[in-house]
């Protein structure tokens, strides 16, 4: 190759316009997996009001989404963030609380029935963002680790590492 | 290689059921609120059969008889209007009891505001002279085309008429043939004789 095509005239941007399916569309068909997921990622006390939040901001932004080829992802990256939001909300709280702050929704306060829990999946919960997300579409939804990069954004490699390295992290902080 | 820690992870994933129903009406309620409803529709079961009734914050959009898939439909809706179209019986329900009270025999004329942006140019024209024809009055293709300033183009009158995105409340159903006869109708003759006769045009 002589780097010709560095020289062509560069291809006009042609405005194809995204034809977005309804909304309601997405809700259907994510709704059910996604709570899975953020179950895992922030327990089934947060998921609730994580998996509203996911749903509310992604229609907020829909309308200007620019790339309509992969909506499950997108609504993944979305409720990664929110999920990551809800931990860091989490940590904060007992300090708000001393301070009298009650910004906190009083569901929230409520104590995490969490039976089968074992306490291992708290541990998930406090790994980094990539770790906990990775984890929890491996294990929770057992994905394959190339289309759990897709939904992540990362390479399948990218994916991989994640979940070794968490449950690297894990396999010190948990005694057998 | 699967070891004791992936197995655990695996077998403790926190599971709760997710109830979907109440999911769909707070997100419905929630975008409601915050504007992000840009188009509510929820099913209609009239005696003509099954209806899909769409509404958005300016009127009536979209009354379909639900023979044509209706994710077509709003499949089209979300391509002309908004893709914020979210399933929410709570707004399209002022729509849904006129239609109750229409076929009950007890209503006479809509009470709600459309919204036209499905039609544009002539369908519009003609659909709106439509929109005046009262109850129980009949109209023909050609004085309808008169009446949308194009006394020649009554068979451009008859599809725009079979275009109409808004069935029963913009009555195309009382627009019949100069000579008598029915003309044709999107639904199906069937229903433009059922609703004829239930206005008293034609004998029951």
């Amino acid at each position: 190759m002589t780097g010709e095509r560095s020289h062509e005239t560069p291809t006009p941007r042609v405005l194809v316009r995204v034809r977005l399916p309804p909304f309601q569309t997405l809700i259907d068909a994510h709704a059910s997996e996604l709570h899975r997921f953020l179950s895992a990622s922030v327990g089934p006390t947060e998921a609730d009001d994580c998996l509203q939040e996911t749903f509310i901001s992604a229609l907020r932004a829909y309308p200007r989404l620019r790339d309509a080829s992969n909506l499950r992802a997108w609504l993944y990256t979305i409720a990664q963030r929110k999920a990551t939001d809800a931990i860091r909300r989490m940590a904060r709280r007992p300090t708000r609380e001393l301070n009298g702050d009650d910004s906190v929704a009083p569901s929230a306060l409520a104590p995490e029935p969490e039976p089968v829990d074992d306490g291992l999946w708290r541990r998930v919960r406090a790994l980094p963002a990539k770790q906990r997300t990775a984890v929890a579409h491996r294990f929770v939804l057992d994905l394959a680790y190339a289309e759990i990069g897709t939904r992540m954004g990362i390479s399948e490699e990218a994916a991989r590492q994640n979940v070794s390295a968490a449950l690297r992290r894990l396999r010190r902080e948990v005694t057998p | 290689m699967t070891d004791d820690l992936e197995r655990r992870l695996g077998a403790a994933a926190p599971a709760t059921a997710l109830d979907l129903g109440a999911l769909r009406a707070t997100l419905a309620r929630r975008a409601a609120a915050d504007g992000l409803l840009d188009v509510a529709y929820s099913a209609y079961d009239s005696p003509l059969g099954a209806l899909t009734v769409a509404v958005t914050p300016r009127g009536l959009l979209r009354l379909s008889y639900a023979d044509d898939a209706a994710d077509t439909q709003l499949d089209e809706i979300a391509d002309q209007v908004s893709p914020r179209i979210l399933h929410d019986p709570v707004s399209t329900d002022a729509v849904r009891r006129q239609l109750d009270d229409y076929f009950a025999g007890t209503r006479r004329d809509f009470d709600v505001p459309i919204d036209w942006r499905l039609v544009r140019g002539f369908a519009g024209q003609v659909l709106r002279a439509t929109a005046g024809i009262r109850y129980g009055a009949v109209s023909t293709y050609r004085h309808i085309a008169t009446d949308a300033v194009s006394p020649n183009a009554y068979r451009a009158a008859g599809n725009a008429l079979g275009s109409n995105p808004i069935p029963i409340v913009v009555p195309c159903h009382r627009v019949l043939h100069a000579g008598g006869g029915l003309g044709g109708y999107t639904g199906g003759l069937d229903r433009k004789r059922f609703l004829l006769r239930l206005e008293g045009v034609l004998e029951a």
